[in-house]
C-alpha cells in the first residue's frame, strides 16, 4: 500500500518507542464490544483500476455540449480560461488550510485579498467577504446580518418569488432557528413590485430581491430600494456576477449587501458544487459580516503583507456569540475567481456579458418565431440578460426528452413545479459558448418537438 | 523571494487583455442604454502577467505538498493526486444540477454509494451530503435535533452541552440553531466531567455534542455513561466528526450511542482544505433522525433495467442546506479515496494516524509537558511554553517556519494554556517526525540560549511577524490603487 508509508522495520521501532507490541494496543480505551467493526466496504483498488472505474461511472451520464445546453437557472456553463486551472492546481495553494499562520500564507491571503478588491468594484460595493460556500447560503447570511442589524427590532423580512426557489429554500432552513423571523413576499409566484412594496412596513428588516431575476429579467431596483429604505430596512440583491461585466452594479441602485454566486467566473457546474458565495455590503456593516475577511498590514520591518482580520467575529474567537460559524468557506473557489476576473480583465468580462445578451436575445427572437411559442408572456416589457420565459405548446418534460433523445440537446428549466402559474413554460440560459449553430439547431428542435 | 508583490491592480496597464474572445456570430440587438456602465473596474493584464503573478503568489505559500504541516484538529494529510486528475474528469465537472435525473445516472450512483458507505463507516441508518463544511453539517444536525423535539411535541429542550474543549464552530452552531450553548468541563483525565453532564441532565436539554476523539487527542473513556446519561434524559448526542481520521475501521459512532455525526470529507477522507475550502460535512443519522435530514438526498430503485437513481426530499426534511446537491466535486474525491483503501486500508490509515501520533508524544514528552498524558489518538496536546523563559508557545510556533514546518494548531483546545496541538496524519513518514522532533528540542534550546531569537521569528519566510492590531484597526481591506476606471 503506497498511501500509509511506514516499512515493517519503521512501524516496529515507532511501536517500541511508544512501548507497545501491537497496533491493537494503541487502541484499549475504545470499547471493546465495539472495536473493529467488520466494514462492508467493497475491497480497496490499485490506482489504474480506480482510474478505470471512475472514468466508466463518469461515462453512466449524458455528455453535456456547452454549446447544446440551454439549462441554467443558477449555474451556467461559461468559457474558463485555461490560467485558472493552472492557478487552482499549484499545490502550494489546494493543500494548505485556512491561513492562521500569515507569514507563510502571504500567497493566499494577497490572491484573496485581490478578489475582495475586485468583487468591490464589480458590485459597487466597500467590503467583501473572503468567500461563502455558495449564493445560497451568501443570501442567508446576508439576511442575518440585515436581522442582527436592527438588533432584534426587526422580525420581517420581505423576499421577492422571482429570488431563484431554492435560494429561498436555503434561507427558510437557516431561519428555523429563529421563531421569530418572519419572510414574507413569495407565498404568490405572481407578486411584483407593487406587491412587495406594500409588505414592507416599520417591522422589516430585509428587502430581498434578484437582479436580473430568477427568469432573467430586470427589476424596478431603484423604487424597491427607496422603499425598503423608507422603512429602515436593507436592501438586499442577489446578482449575476457576469450581467456585472456590463450593467449597473447593486450598488450603484441602493443595495446594502449583494450576494451572489460566483460560480460562472471560473468555476465548472460539477453538478451543483463546490461552487462561490460573493457576500459584499458597506463598511457600516464590516463588524456584522459573517466569514474570513483579509487586511492589510506591515510585517516587523515595514513591509507590505496581509492577515485575517476582524477575527473577533469569527466562531473560534467569540464561539457562541460569533456572527456565523463558518469556518472552513470556499476560498480555493475565490482563487479561481481571482485568476478568471484577472485574465478576462474589464473588457474581456464585458464581452462575454455582451455575448450572453446578443446570443439570449437572438435565440429569443428565433424561438419566439415559432407558431405556438411564446417569449416572457408573464412579463413582456421587461429587457432581460442571459435568461428568458418560454411558453410551450406542450409539457416541458416531453419537449425536453425530445431534444435530448432525438437531437442530444439538453433543454432548459421546467418552471411548472416551482411556479404553478407557469406550467408548460420553460426557463432557457444562453451564454457566450452556445454557438449560433447551437442555437439554430435548438430552434428546430423545438418546431419538431411541437409538432 | 522577500520583495513585496505588486497586485493586480498595480500591474495593471489600460489596454493590457489577458484574453480573446470570438466576436459576436448573432444579429445584434440594443442594449438597454440607461443600464450599461462604463467600466466594471478590474485589472487589464497580459496572460503572462497573471500566470507570473499567481506563480509568485503560491511560491509564498506553505501546503501539505511544501511540507509537514502537523496542524492539529485539521488532518492535513497527503491529498492524492489521483482524486483531482478523476474530480476533472468532465463527465462529472460539466454536469448541471438541474439535469434529468436519467441523464446523471453516473453522478447519483456515486451519491448514492458514498451515503452507503459513510453510513457504513460511522453506523448511521441514513446520510445526507448536503451540508458544504464542518460547521455547515453541524448546523443541519442540529436543526435536525430541534426538529426531532418539536415533532414530539417537547418544546422545553433548549439547551446544548459544550465541552470546555470543543471546537468554537460548536457553540456557534448551537447558537444559529436557536438553542443555549452550556459548557461542560473536563476532568483531570481529560475526558468530559461525567458528574457535570449528569447535573445538567434534566428536561430542557436537547442533546449534547461530544468530539470523540476530543480535541485533547483523546478518546473518552466513559463515552458510553456519558451517552446512556444524555438518552436517559430525553436528550440527542451529536458527534463533531473533526476528529474521525483516529477512529475510521477501529469504531463506529452510531455503534456507541451518536444520534447524528458529520464527517469531514476535507478532513478523513482526504479532499483537499483549498486554502479554506471548499469541503465537505455530510450528516449521518440514527434511525430515529433519518426522516428529518436535510435534502434531497439520493435513493435507489430497481426496474427492469437494473438499479436505477433519482433525488427525494426525506419525509420530514428539515429542507436544503445547500441549493443543489452540496459539493459534489468533492464527493467524487471522498468516493475515489474510500474506493482506492477499501475497508482493510481505511482502518490501516487511521491506526497508521494513531501511531504517528503517539510516536510524536513519546519523543516530544522530555521536553514539552503533556498534561493530559495516556496513550492518545491521531493528535495530543503539550505545552508549547519553555519554562523559564519567557518563549511562549506562539514562539515556539513561528521559529518552526525557520525550520521549514508548519506550526501545530496554538492555543486550541483552551483548557491547556499555551497549547500546542500536533497531528501528524498517517501519510508522513518516521525521517519526516524526527526531523520535526529534532526541530522542536532544538528550538527549546534555543529559548535557554538565545530567548531574543525565539521571540522574533521568523526569519526565514516571504514575510516577519505581521502587525494583526494595525490590520484590525485601519481595515484597509480592498486595494485602492486606481486605475482607468477611477
Amino acid at each position: 500500500m503506497s498511501y500509509v508509508p511506514h516499512t515493517e522495520h519503521e512501524r516496529r521501532d515507532m511501536l517500541a518507542a511508544i512501548g507497545v507490541d501491537r497496533m491493537e494496543d494503541l487502541f484499549a480505551d475504545v470499547p471493546a464490544q465495539f472495536r473493529f467493526p467488520e466494514l462492508k466496504l467493497p475491497a480497496g483498488l490499485a490506482e489504474p483500476d480506480l482510474l478505470r472505474e471512475l472514468h466508466a461511472q463518469a461515462a453512466r451520464n449524458f455528455p453535456v455540449d456547452p454549446a447544446r445546453s440551454f439549462l441554467g437557472a443558477g449555474v451556467y456553463h461559461h468559457f474558463r480560461p485555461a490560467t485558472v486551472d493552472y492557478v487552482l492546481s499549484r499545490g502550494e495553494f489546494y493543500t494548505s488550510y485556512t491561513q492562521y499562520q500569515p507569514e507563510v500564507s502571504q500567497g493566499m491571503l494577497q490572491a484573496l485579498f485581490e478578489y475582495q478588491s475586485m468583487i468591490c468594484r464589480l458590485t459597487g460595493m466597500e467590503v467583501s467577504s473572503a468567500s461563502h460556500y455558495n449564493g445560497a447560503t451568501a443570501m442567508a447570511e446576508a439576511v442575518l446580518l440585515a436581522l442582527n442589524a436592527a438588533s432584534g427590532k426587526r422580525s420581517k423580512v420581505v423576499i421577492s418569488p422571482a429570488v431563484h426557489p431554492a435560494y429561498r429554500e436555503v434561507l427558510k432552513t437557516y431561519l428555523r432557528g429563529m421563531p421569530a423571523a418572519v419572510v414574507a413576499g413569495d407565498e404568490d409566484g405572481t407578486a411584483d413590485a407593487t406587491r412587495l412594496k406594500s409588505l414592507i412596513d416599520r417591522d422589516t428588516a430585509a428587502l430581498v430581491i434578484q437582479n436580473p431575476n430568477f427568469f432573467g429579467q430586470w427589476e424596478p431596483a431603484a423604487e424597491l430600494a427607496e422603499a425598503i429604505h423608507r422603512a429602515g430596512g436593507l436592501f438586499i440583491v442577489v446578482a449575476d456576477p457576469i450581467s456585472l461585466g456590463l450593467f449597473r452594479p447593486p450598488g450603484a441602485y441602493g443595495a446594502d449587501v449583494v450576494a451572489a454566486e460566483g460560480q460562472s467566473l471560473g468555476i465548472p457546474p460539477s453538478f451543483g458544487g463546490p461552487h462561490l458565495g460573493i457576500f459584499a455590503t458597506r463598511m457600516a456593516h464590516v463588524r456584522r459580516l459573517s466569514g474570513h475577511l483579509v487586511g492589510e498590514t506591515v510585517d516587523a520591518d515595514g513591509r507590505r503583507g496581509y492577515v485575517l482580520t476582524l477575527a473577533t467575529r469569527e466562531q473560534h474567537i467569540r464561539r457562541a456569540k460569533a456572527t456565523s460559524n463558518i469556518c472552513t468557506n470556499s476560498a480555493l473557489c475565490a482563487l479561481g475567481a481571482a485568476a478568471y476576473l484577472a485574465t478576462m480583465g474589464t473588457r474581456g468580462l464585458r464581452q462575454v456579458a455582451e455575448l450572453c445578451y446578443q446570443k439570449s436575445h437572438y435565440a429569443a427572437a428565433e424561438i419566439g418565431r415559432l407558431k405556438g411559442f411564446a417569449i416572457n408572456p408573464q412579463a413582456p416589457a421587461r429587457p432581460f440578460f442571459k435568461e428568458f420565459v418560454v411558453r410551450l405548446p406542450a409539457p416541458v418534460a416531453a419537449i425536453n426528452a425530445h431534444l435530448r433523445e432525438q437531437h442530444g440537446i439538453i433543454g432548459g428549466y421546467d418552471l411548472g413545479g416551482e411556479y404553478p402559474h407557469l406550467k408548460d413554460h420553460m426557463l432557457i440560459a444562453v451564454t457566450e459558448l452556445n454557438t449560433r449553430t447551437g442555437i439554430d439547431q435548438l430552434v428546430t428542435a423545438l418546431r419538431k418537438a411541437a409538432t | 523571494m522577500r520583495d513585496e508583490i505588486a497586485t493586480v491592480y498595480e500591474l495593471s496597464v489600460p489596454g493590457r487583455a489577458g484574453i480573446d474572445l470570438p466576436a459576436s456570430d448573432v444579429p445584434a440587438t440594443d442594449l438597454p442604454a440607461d443600464d450599461v456602465r462604463a467600466d466594471c473596474g478590474l485589472p487589464e493584464l497580459s496572460q503572462l502577467d497573471v500566470v507570473r503573478h499567481y506563480l509568485a503568489l503560491s511560491q509564498r505559500n506553505f501546503g501539505v505538498d511544501s511540507g509537514f504541516y502537523p496542524l492539529g484538529s485539521c488532518t492535513m494529510k497527503f491529498n492524492p493526486k489521483v482524486s483531482e486528475a478523476i474530480a476533472s474528469i468532465p463527465g462529472f465537472s460539466a454536469t448541471h444540477p438541474l439535469q434529468p435525473a436519467e441523464t446523471v445516472q453516473g453522478n447519483l450512483a456515486l451519491m448514492f454509494e458514498l451515503q452507503q458507505w459513510l453510513a457504513e463507516i460511522g453506523g448511521f441508518a441514513g446520510v445526507s451530503l448536503q451540508p458544504c463544511a464542518g460547521a455547515h453539517g453541524e448546523f443541519a444536525g442540529l436543526l435536525m435535533m430541534r426538529a426531532y423535539h418539536r415533532e414530539r411535541g417537547d418544546f422545553k429542550r433548549t439547551r446544548v452541552l459544550i465541552p470546555d474543549s470543543a471546537h468554537g464552530t460548536n457553540p456557534a452552531s448551537t447558537t444559529m440553531a436557536g438553542f443555549t450553548a452550556v459548557e461542560v468541563p473536563s476532568n483531570g483525565r481529560g475526558n468530559i466531567d461525567l458528574e457535570a453532564v449528569r447535573a445538567a441532565c434534566n428536561d430542557t436539554l436537547a442533546g449534547i455534542m461530544m468530539t470523540n476523539p476530543n480535541t485533547l487527542g483523546l478518546f473518552e473513556e466513559r463515552i458510553g455513561e456519558v451517552v446512556e446519561l444524555v438518552r436517559d434524559c430525553g436528550g440527542l448526542v451529536y458527534g463533531d466528526g473533526a476528529n474521525m481520521n483516529a477512529v475510521v475501521g477501529v469504531v463506529r459512532p452510531g455503534d456507541l450511542g451518536f444520534d447524528v455525526m458529520h464527517f469531514n470529507l476535507h478532513k478523513t477522507f482526504a479532499t483537499p482544505h483549498g486554502g479554506g475550502g471548499p469541503g465537505s460535512g455530510p450528516v449521518g443519522v440514527s434511525a430515529r433522525l433519518k426522516d428529518f435530514l436535510p435534502g434531497p438526498v439520493v435513493e435507489m430503485a430497481h426496474d427492469s433495467h437494473g438499479p436505477r437513481y433519482r433525488l427525494a426530499m426525506p419525509a420530514k426534511s428539515i429542507g436544503r442546506v445547500s441549493p443543489f446537491l452540496g459539493n459534489f466535486g468533492m464527493f467524487v474525491r471522498a468516493y475515489a479515496y474510500i474506493r482506492q483503501h477499501g475497508a482493510a486500508g481505511l482502518r490501516a490509515n487511521s491506526e497508521h494516524a494513531v501511531l504517528n501520533a503517539n510516536y510524536l508524544r513519546v519523543r516530544l514528552h522530555d521536553t514539552f509537558t503533556v498534561p493530559f498524558e495516556r496513550v492518545n489518538m491521531h493528535e495530543f496536546v503539550c505545552r508549547g511554553a519553555i519554562e523559564g523563559t519567557e518563549v511562549r508557545a506562539l514562539d515556539v510556533s513561528k521559529r518552526l517556519l525557520d525550520y521549514g514546518f508548519h506550526p501545530p494548531t496554538n492555543y486550541f483546545p483552551l483548557i491547556v494554556p499555551e497549547a500546542l496541538m500536533i497531528e501528524p496524519t498517517e501519510t508522513e513518514t518516521k525521517p519526516t517526525l524526527d526531523a520535526f522532533v529534532e526541530a522542536m528540542k532544538a528550538i527549546a534550546k534555543e529559548a535557554h540560549t538565545d530567548p531574543a531569537l525565539v521571540r522574533a521569528a521568523p526569519y526565514r519566510t516571504p514575510v516577519r511577524r505581521l502587525d494583526e492590531v494595525k490590520a484590525a484597526r485601519e481595515l484597509v481591506l480592498s486595494d485602492r490603487t486606481k486605475i482607468a476606471a477611477d
